[in-house]
């Protein structure tokens, strides 16, 4: 991948490479459409993944602090979202003026989470995160009495979609003779999005911020004593991590129109962390990668281990849930075995764990 | 204290549970001094430094550096003052660059932040550039710029001693402390050491060296501070030091005289 995408030793590759990349993505949902607007809608599904991954990068690639509870900062965007444009409050903000909230709060609960767990590490911080996204959750399912917040386990239903003056993104309309349904703008939104994001991740990896990251995750002490405020830094990895969540969970709610706390349970976390390692710790393109791949293939296998076990045996002997287990599980074991740094490792992780040649 | 000191201890305590690390330990280094610190094995010598570099808290006593008391800092706060150290079980980030790992000792003089990181604005450029050209010219000073972009941990034993002050120099230190530079170096490398460590006097950083390489602390050293179980039991020039009775003993045990003269 690298060496197709070269662009200053091979330009016209390069070039040609990237035009055909981004005429696949523009023509995409038209595609997708075809094929179902469910497709769609599960591409841009994929994309929020892309995001959450990328987000919690940071904490776990960059900086090297396991965080087990990062759907809680998702949990907080899709509830700022929720709260700040749906008739529950009967609040209806735009929603460029709530993404930016949501990313704040999100932030905040970064800093909450990171402030009491600095001095901890590996196991124990995990332990800690993992609680801290089973509080969020409990929190967001309970916060309807005496007060009514959230609403509890009913959740927030007719959540405004995106709209920006008289477009609305959740209508269908026809525009320059094509078609648009509410998934493919959303989907053009949300791929600009995760544009922006792909590039503010590799200039943050390349700059000092960046650079602290990976000190502080090759050796603490080393860190403090070359002048690095490791309590900051820190602070900000998990900001930074949590401010992708947060914007993520406002678009979630906005194209689900309806949120409730089983959206962000535990297993949700656990996804996003496998799809960073799956892909490739600390490697943007791969953590992109990671995100898409268990994004698509649980649907891909909805829709073909029926038919395929109708066709071979008559009847189903295993549910599509059950063999998709089997399959992630069996994945994640080979991934350990033969690939022990992700599909697309990073450098760094690379030369870690094979201890090779640079 | 005077005007040439650049930092002065006096009446450092450490305790470690039962266990007095030091005790009313005082000493003054001058500016454009190399100063040893040695005694035998568990003397403090480790313990104080950790103390001076805010990795320890002492119980007692207080270090004035530059004209300022070093009190309550973090050691992050100490590198920003201007003491850099090196550690005695090399630290370095074994999975960087050689280039990167001194590109990092850079981060406490330079400021771009989160924005600057992802807006790339020309002020950002021109500091990565020039935190890019410092670093190379210090893996030139100290000789590792052939192995620019070997990892640290695939880097020759006495290289990445080396490579841990060229990191420890870009914070741009008024007082290098190093622990134990020597250990573990053959005949040749501890000769190049010692010609560095000049260099790094004459271009004008004081240095405080811990080193159980006799020979090169009395070649080198300025004036030598010995500890023994956590307390000063000299504190003079190296010729001075090396035929104090109480050092002699320290190091040999017991009432044993040796004529010392001539060792070096």
């Amino acid at each position: 991948m690298q060496n197709v995408f070269d662009t200053r030793n091979n330009p016209q590759l390069a070039w040609a490479g990237i035009a055909l990349v981004a005429a696949t993505l523009l023509v995409l949902p038209f595609a997708l459409t075809y094929a179902g607007t469910f497709w769609v809608r599960i591409t841009n599904q994929a994309i929020l993944y892309c995001f959450l991954a990328l987000g919690l990068n940071i904490v776990v690639g960059f900086a090297g602090l396991l965080d087990l509870g990062y759907i809680a900062f998702y949990a907080v965007g899709a509830y700022v979202y929720a709260l700040l444009a749906s008739p529950h409050f009967d609040l209806h903000l735009p929603f460029w003026v709530i993404l930016p909230i949501g990313a704040a709060v999100a932030c905040l609960f970064g800093v909450l989470l990171g402030a009491p767990t600095l001095k901890l590490r590996g196991d124990y911080l995990a332990i800690v995160t993992l609680g801290f996204g089973e509080i969020i959750r409990i929190f967001l399912n309970n916060l309807s009495q005496p007060v009514n917040i959230t609403n509890g386990p009913q959740g927030i239903a007719t959540i405004d979609p995106f709209r920006l003056r008289t477009f609305n993104f959740s209508q269908r309309e026809t525009i320059l003779g094509l078609d648009f349904t509410g998934p493919v703008k959303y989907y053009y939104f949300f791929l600009a999005a995760l544009i922006a994001v792909i590039v503010i991740n590799m200039r943050l990896q390349d700059s000092r911020i960046g650079r602290a990251w990976e000190a502080i995750r090759e050796d603490e002490t080393a860190a403090r004593a070359m002048g690095i405020n490791t309590r900051n830094i820190k602070l900000l990895a998990f900001a930074m991590g949590a401010s992708f969540g947060g914007i993520a969970g406002g678009m979630f709610a906005a194209t689900q129109q309806f949120i409730s706390p089983e959206s962000f349970i535990l297993v949700e976390s656990v996804m996003v962390l496998a799809m960073v390692v799956l892909g490739g710790m600390g490697n943007i393109w791969g953590v992109v990668l990671g995100a898409v791949l268990l994004s698509f293939v649980p649907e891909i296998l909805r829709f073909t281990v029926e038919p395929v076990q109708k066709a071979l045996f008559g009847r189903m002997l295993l549910e599509p849930e059950v063999i998709r287990m089997l399959l992630f599980g069996m994945a994640l074991v080979g991934m350990m075995l033969y690939r022990p740094a992700g599909i697309l490792p990073s450098a760094l992780r690379k030369r870690e764990l094979e201890g090779g040649k640079t | 204290m005077s005007k040439l000191a650049l930092l002065a201890a006096k009446g450092i305590d450490k305790r470690f549970g039962g266990v007095q690390a030091l005790s009313d330990v005082a000493f003054t280094i001058n500016h454009g001094e190399i100063y040893g610190l040695i005694g035998p094995n568990g003397a403090g010598k480790t313990s104080l430094f950790n103390v001076l570099t805010g990795i320890y808290v002492p119980d007692g006593g207080e270090f004035v550096f530059d004209g300022e008391p070093l009190r309550g800092l973090k050691p992050n706060d100490v590198a920003a003052r201007g003491i850099a150290r090196t550690f005695q079980n090399i630290r370095l980030f074994a999975n960087l660059s050689a280039l990167e790992n001194v590109m990092i000792g850079r981060h406490v003089r330079t400021h771009a932040g989160v924005w600057g990181a992802i807006s790339r604005n020309a002020g950002t450029r021109a500091e990565e550039a020039a935190i890019h050209k410092r670093a190379y010219e210090l893996l030139e000073y100290v000789g590792v710029e052939k192995r620019a972009h070997s990892l640290a941990k695939h880097l020759a034993y006495g290289d990445q001693r080396r490579l841990e002050i060229a990191r420890a120099l870009a914070t741009e230190p008024k007082l290098l402390a190093l622990d134990e530079p020597a250990a573990g170096m053959n005949a040749t490398e501890t000769t190049s050491l010692k010609n560095l460590l000049a260099e790094i006097r004459r271009d004008g950083t004081t240095i405080l060296l811990i080193e159980h390489d006799m020979k090169l602390v009395m070649s080198v050293c300025d004036r030598v501070l010995v500890l023994d179980y956590g307390k000063k039991i000299a504190e003079d020039t190296a010729a001075v030091v090396q035929n104090d009775p109480k050092v002699v003993a320290a190091y040999l045990g017991g009432e044993v005289s040796l004529n010392l003269k001539g060792t070096h």
